[in-house]
């Protein structure tokens, strides 16, 4: 299986803090990989260095086989690595369409086009549409994202990521602060994306990680603890210890 | 179309440029010509708000230097006419070549920054514009220039008020319809994008400086332009037109017509100008009233008169839902525009 | 140019960086920690200017003028915190532009109503009328005092800052100031306080600018934004970074209008230089500005968000 993300020896550094230890990761076409680990383990400081809003200090990052180690988080995304946000990172003032339409406009050339109204573009309309469509919100499409409820803002967030068309999803906690109801509809979604794109998550609902992961990755202060299938993790003893504590895992 | 004449925000300035064209026939017919050169200096001071909201109603930039352009606009027709050019297409290029320039110059270097440190660079640049004019004696200094050389484009002799004024309404009428096509265009959507989240749209693919570089550039060249007809309107060059309070007075036109709307510059024109000219007459010392009335503006918010016009839209026809989804789209974008 | 010539204006230098501080020291703290963008700070200098030149009318006595000023401005700013100040704190720097913009316009207009178009005079006190001998080189008595008074003036806010309990709030306010506030520090009281001594540095420096410079309407404005160049080069919300970048940028603005003509003449033919000389000298801080944050865009010295 060609392997879509990789990344060798990551390390950041805050001062004397070392909050990326050293992280190798490993991603194959298709994949969902999930990220677990404790409060503070450094998972979205690692996010940002895959995605590009932060520099590693000594570590390499490939994509599609590429190294984009030095490239900015417009370059990366440019070549279909996309990410979302754990606090919800969207235009307020814009429609959801406007929004989803925008999304799809980065994947373009250029949006250096001064007169046709942005809507009209029918390839970025209908990826918008369709990432609408996937996350429950075309009938939204015509509000202000601004006024949507929370767990609708938060598909937004993935329906942006879905309409310029990645090859691979970053996705920060989608399920942040979800109800439950929410929550099970982003997991169906999750499950249908499953094949169609590689997709490295990281969430702290077991239910979610357990039931869609492929792969597993506990990170404990920086450092990747073990990397495996659920069933490994799930019986693996030091992550039982440090992370699942002394209850029963999630069957 | 029909939708866009239904609502008061659309059809209130549609109605004020209508009876804008009206000026020059109705001046000729009450012989009163002063009010072609009145509202002349109205049509430009809309059309260098038309570029400032480019910068700072789309995009968020808040330029306190755009008088800077303005001035170089004005001077671009100076400079010509001194050394013996009166054809108006040169002063266009000159115009606009030199705007380009010293604006993407300055633009480089300020968009390092953000926020305040943002604020304070354009206004610095714009005093080193100043402060060059003031010292070029050669080129009448403090003092400014008269203009003798005004431009010429063919049989369009702008040394006539009412040859300004006509000019000076077409180009107005085009920035509008054009600010109109571009605030929902990709490019304005990028820099629209840019003022609410800049990160979102790094994340999306777009290097959002280059695009903000560019849009300031752009809103440069067009407040050049009207700085050129100001030229011609006066016969006459000034530092004066570079000094900060210009640079301010723009901003207060278009935070009172609407800020980032597209008819707010010249709603803004009109009222800032127009009340200036009512206050002049009651008082030599109309600005102890006028400040005041500029720090409640501040208060009251930016949504401006286009902003109050909008809030009769919502009590006039329900916007339809069409298949279309573009007009909805764009009327939530123009509600939540404010 | 001699060495005689280069001390004196190395003194105007120190002396027009002074009074640069006095601005910069106030405004700074109020973008740092307020983060509100006050272009009305020029006007409070102004004042404390008109302050001074009518207290001196009235009773003979420059040390009065300039309590006067000083309390004046400090009165000035409190309301002026109170009643539109405070409530812009949470808008954008815009809604900051645009109404410390009408303040200035306002107060322009309203020293003209009250005082008049025509520059005040406010003369240089006698008992600062001399020069003073430093070594056989003299220099204006009057001056010299500014860059006494000035020095004590950054002594002692260094002081403060750095050594009691309120500097370290006011420390701690230009690197997080939400912070600061939850925990339990009255900041309705400090950002009051701050503002109030900010417009009393700035009435102080217009008050001892008064009788070297002329008192009019407007006389804010140059001065200000030159203030805010020095705190862009320094660095927004750091007081050292204004102190050093007050005195880089007087010395440089002073020296440069000085001798840069001059030193043009050297490499030029006259014309040339006698046109570009001043042009140049006038725009040198500005250059300075663009060089500084081509390279280092926070500033010098930064207070480190």
């Amino acid at each position: 299986m060609a392997s879509v993300l990789r990344t060798e020896s990551l390390v950041k550094r805050y001062g004397a803090l070392l909050v990326t230890d050293a992280v190798s990761l490993d991603i194959a076409e298709g994949e969902l990989h999930a990220i677990i680990g404790p409060n503070g383990a450094g998972k979205t400081t690692l996010i940002n260095q895959l995605s590009g809003e932060l520099a590693s200090d000594s570590g390499r990052v490939w994509f599609d086989g590429a190294d984009v180690s030095v490239l900015p988080i417009h370059q990366r995304a440019r070549r279909g690595l996309l990410r979302s946000y754990q606090i919800t990172s969207i235009f307020d003032d814009f429609s959801v369409l406007e929004n989803a339409s925008f999304a799809a406009l980065g994947a373009r050339r250029n949006a250096f086009k001064f007169w046709a109204p942005m809507l009209s573009d029918r390839q970025a309309r209908h990826a918008a549409e369709g990432a609408l469509e996937a996350t429950g919100l075309r009938q939204h499409h015509a509000t202000a994202a601004g006024d949507l409820g929370y767990g609708e803002r938060r598909q937004l967030e993935l329906a942006m990521s879905l309409a310029a068309g990645p090859k691979f999803l970053l996705l920060d906690e989608p399920m942040a602060g979800m109800s439950v109801q929410e929550s099970t509809a982003v997991i169906a979604l999750l499950q249908r994306l499953k094949r169609q794109y590689t997709i490295l998550l990281v969430e702290h609902d077991m239910d979610a990680v357990f039931a869609l992961a492929d792969r597993i990755t506990v990170l404990v202060y920086g450092k990747v603890l073990f990397t495996g299938t659920p069933d490994e993790i799930r019986n693996h003893p030091e992550v039982r210890a440090v992370y699942l504590g002394e209850e029963e895992a999630a069957a | 179309m029909t939708s866009l004449l239904s609502r008061p925000s659309s059809w209130v300035p549609m109605l004020v440029l209508a009876l804008l064209a009206t000026v020059p026939f109705v001046a000729q017919a009450t012989g009163q010509q002063f009010y072609v050169a009145f509202f002349a200096r109205i049509i430009i001071y809309a059309i260098a708000a038309c570029a400032l909201n480019i910068a700072l109603g789309y995009g968020g930039l808040v330029s306190f230097g755009h008088s800077l352009f303005l001035g170089l606009g004005a001077y671009a027709v100076g400079l010509a006419s001194f050394h013996e050019i009166g054809s108006g297409w040169v002063h266009l290029a000159l115009c606009l070549a030199v705007c380009a320039l010293v604006a993407l110059v300055t633009g480089a270097i300020s968009l390092r920054t953000s926020g305040i440190a943002f604020i304070m660079i354009t206004l610095a640049f714009a005093q080193m514009g100043y402060f060059l004019f003031v010292s070029l004696k050669n080129y009448g200094g403090d003092d400014g220039m008269s203009i003798a050389l005004t431009s010429r484009f063919g049989p369009v002799d702008l040394s006539s008020a009412n040859h300004v004024y006509v000019t000076g309404f077409i180009v107005l009428v085009l920035s509008i319809w054009w600010l109109a096509r571009l605030r929902v265009a990709p490019f304005g959507m990028v820099i629209r994008g840019a003022k609410q989240n800049a990160r979102r749209v790094n994340a999306a693919g777009i290097p959002v400086v280059r695009y903000q570089l560019l849009a300031y550039v752009m809103s440069g060249m067009l407040c050049g332009v009207a700085g050129l007809l100001l030229a011609n309107l006066n016969a006459f060059a000034s530092p004066s037109t570079m000094a900060w309070s210009v640079s301010g007075e723009l901003i207060v036109i278009v935070v009172i017509g609407g800020l980032g709307t597209v008819f707010g510059p010249l709603m803004g024109a009109i009222v800032f100008l127009g009340l200036e000219e009512i206050l002049k007459g009651f008082t030599d010392h109309w600005m102890v009233i006028f400040g005041p009335l500029i720090v409640i503006v501040a208060l009251l918010g930016k949504s401006g008169i286009i902003g109050l016009l909008q809030r009769f839209d919502a009590r006039s026809k329900p916007v339809a839902a069409t298949a279309e989804a573009a007009e909805p789209a764009a009327a939530a974008a123009v509600k939540g525009a404010a | 140019m001699n060495a005689t010539i280069l001390l004196a204006q190395l003194l105007n230098g120190l002396q027009y960086g002074v009074l640069l501080f006095l601005l910069a020291a106030g405004l700074t703290l109020v973008f740092g920690i307020m983060s509100f963008v006050n272009l009305a700070h020029g006007s409070l200098y102004m004042m404390g200017a008109y302050f001074a030149a009518s207290a001196f009318q009235f009773t003979g006595s420059f040390g009065l003028a300039v309590l006067a000023a000083m309390g004046g401005s400090l009165l000035l700013g409190l309301v002026l915190e109170f009643v539109a100040v405070s409530r812009l704190y949470r808008r954008d720097h815009l809604d900051h532009v645009l109404a410390t913009f009408g303040l200035t316009l306002f107060f322009n207009e309203l020293v003209r109503i009250v005082w008049g178009s025509q520059p005040v005079f406010l003369q240089v006190p006698e008992f600062l009328g001399g020069a003073i001998d430093i070594g056989g080189f003299t220099y204006p008595a009057y001056r010299f005092a500014i860059i006494v008074v000035g020095l004590l003036v950054a002594i002692g806010s260094w002081l403060i800052i750095n050594k009691t309990r309120i500097g370290m709030l006011i420390r701690a306010g230009a690197v997080n100031p939400a912070m600061v506030g939850a925990l339990g520090v009255n900041i309705g009281l400090l950002n009051a306080m701050l503002f109030g001594v900010g417009a009393m540095l700035a009435g102080l420096a217009g008050a001892m600018a008064g009788p070297i410079l002329s008192v009019q309407s407007g006389m804010g404005e140059s001065v200000l934004i030159t203030t805010l160049v020095v705190i862009v080069i320094g660095g927004i919300g750091s007081v050292t970074g204004a102190l050093y970048a007050s005195l880089i940028v007087g010395t440089v603005d002073t020296l440069g209008r000085a001798f840069l003509p001059f030193m043009l003449r050297q490499v030029t033919e006259r014309s040339l230089a006698d046109a570009a000389g001043p042009a140049l000298a006038s725009m040198l801080v500005y250059l300075l500005m663009a060089v500084v944050l081509a390279w280092r865009p926070q500033g010098l010295f930064p207070s480190k968000r």
